[in-house]
């Protein structure tokens, strides 16, 4: 069953010649299951921070919309919560503060010391402890993301939602923060959309991969599914003959900037067919852009 | 290391000897009682005003301290409010675009307007002098407080009002924990320009009400032709300048952050 529904969200924003509308995606549409973690890859320009703010509340659909457990939702609510690719931290707060302004947010009839333990809980969560009384200006990028990642959890929304979360963070890093969100996130299992450019940490992550094309007037593309067993480790899938397909499938799918005609390689080579470039046709379906 | 740092204060040391200097070479040659006095009679009559800085002889003849008190006094009344409605007209017009721009070329209108042209008006209407004085101190620290208000409100990054919007503060807390914070260093700028602004029309501002304060002493000062008590008074007004710019410093640095 649906849990989070997007029903064909369509988003124009005004034109920087001051003339008109661009579309930047038109009639996007999926569903995400409960406890489901979907990505959505797709060039910049593409829409999907926009569509995930849209999913967030932050910004208005042009057309169509977002349904959650049945109910359509156009603001923002404590049900949706957004990990932020620049973090996004009060930087006049200290770690502590950040987190106790979503848990008081989240539990207003908390006591202090309830609200005070379950900071803690989470600043131990993520590795922190010792450095609630910093200030985000004091910490490294991973460090400032873990206290985003703490944030987001701590209120225990239903849909979780992942502007390119690591994108900000040292490669060496980031498959640590990583580990950190699948550890939080089979605990909480919370239904999770994420968006990012980067092939491995989608496939690493996800359950399906959503693929769009180029923008402006991107459009959803197709959705994949990895059918890689979990838990899975970095190590494990290097050599993981699942993980090379997909990989290979969706960074072709980047390169040629839409959908490869038949999903299949195989098929492609023997019927000596080359990868061609895509028109606006191929994309719209023979329709005229 | 050490030596580093006692180099700046001796400079400065260096640079008010030689001003001294220049000060009492110019006017050493003019006979007692004609022309400037030089310093060593200025300091005189410091030391002479500061022993007893607090007697009360009568509505003319009052110690230094008590005249600053007043003008002090006067000058927090008039900041202080204009302080308060110079923030919260600043954090709606920063939250509000359309009325910002609606308003804002009355604010551009008004703001250049000395503040003591006011004060015919001010005296009409109220009938006060005093009140009159505080109204024209209001009308001096209300604009840099307002323009920097409304600035720093309508520049706070729009990623924490996002987070507010998620986590569904009540406007009350998104005051509190969010806009406020976020837009402090902009407002205690703004502060910092007013006080400023302020010390500098209450001294002009009790040269015109007469009757205490640290302007009116020195214009009865001028008018008894006592020289020393004026450049003494002038450099109590710079001092006290310094000590109110440093206070908020101080709150600055208190309310800055780093993104």
């Amino acid at each position: 069953m649906a849990h989070l529904e997007i029903d064909h969200v369509t988003k124009h924003f005004p034109a920087p010649d001051g003339r008109g509308q661009v579309c930047v995606f038109r009639d996007v549409a999926f569903s995400i299951a409960r406890g489901e973690f979907l990505t959505m890859i797709g060039h910049s320009g593409c829409g999907k921070s926009t569509l995930l703010n849209i999913i967030a509340g932050l910004e208005r659909a042009s057309a169509g919309g977002v349904v959650l457990e049945g109910r359509e939702v156009t603001r923002a609510g404590m049900d949706r919560m957004v990990v932020f690719q620049n973090f996004s931290l009060m930087p006049w707060m200290t770690v502590a503060e950040n987190i106790r302004l979503a848990v008081r947010a989240a539990h207003p009839g908390w006591s202090r010391a309830q609200v005070g333990a379950d900071v803690a809980r989470y600043v131990a969560m993520v590795g922190l402890s010792g450095a609630e009384d910093k200030r985000p200006a004091a910490l490294s990028g991973g460090m400032r993301q873990r206290v985003g990642l703490a944030r987001a959890f701590s209120t225990q929304p239903k849909v979780l939602l992942l502007d390119e979360p690591f994108a900000q963070i040292d490669a060496l890093t980031r498959g640590v923060i990583q580990d950190e969100l699948v550890r939080m996130w089979e605990a909480s299992r919370n239904t999770v959309f994420m968006v990012t450019h980067d092939v491995d940490e989608a496939i690493l992550l996800s359950d399906r991969i959503a693929l769009m094309t180029r923008g402006p007037e991107a459009r959803l593309a197709e959705i994949i599914d990895v059918k890689i067993p979990r838990p899975r480790t970095r190590a494990a899938l290097i050599d993981d003959p699942e993980y090379l397909r997909l990989r290979t499938h969706v960074l072709r799918f980047l390169v040629e900037g839409a959908r490869p005609a038949p999903a299949d390689d195989e098929v492609t080579r023997s019927t000596g067919r080359q990868p061609v470039l895509v028109r606006g046709s191929d994309i719209t379906g023979g329709r005229p852009l | 290391m050490g030596r580093e740092r006692l180099r700046i204060p001796l400079y400065t040391l260096l640079v008010g000897i030689v001003l001294l200097g220049l000060w009492q070479g110019l006017v050493g040659g003019a006979p007692a009682g004609k022309g400037l006095p030089g310093p060593l009679a200025v300091a005189r009559t410091a030391s002479e005003m500061l022993s007893h800085p607090f007697y009360d002889n009568g509505p003319n003849d009052k110690g230094i301290g008590l005249q600053l008190l007043a003008s002090l006094g006067r000058l927090l009344t008039g900041y202080l409010a204009a302080s308060v409605v110079a923030i919260v007209m600043g954090v709606v017009l920063g939250l509000s675009p359309s009325l910002y721009r609606a308003v804002n070329p009355y604010i551009q209108v008004l703001k250049p307007i000395s503040p003591l042209a006011w004060m015919p008006l001010f005296l009409y209407t109220i009938k006060d002098s005093s009140a009159a004085a505080m109204l024209v101190i209001f009308m001096s620290s209300l604009w840099p407080t307002l323009a920097n208000t409304a600035f720093g409100v309508a520049s706070i990054r729009r990623d924490y009002l996002n987070v507010a919007a998620l986590l569904q503060l009540s406007w009350p807390r998104r005051l509190v924990r969010v806009v406020l914070p976020a837009a402090a260093p902009a407002i205690v700028a703004g502060l910092r320009i007013s006080i400023g602004s302020a010390w500098v029309a209450i001294v002009a501002a009790e040269m015109l009400i007469g009757g205490t304060g640290i302007g009116y002493f020195v214009w009865n000062e001028w008018n008894n032709l006592a020289l020393t008590s004026v450049i003494f008074a002038i450099l109590a007004i710079g001092v006290i300048g310094v000590l109110l710019d440093a206070g908020l410093g101080r709150l600055s640095r208190r309310l800055a952050y780093t993104e």
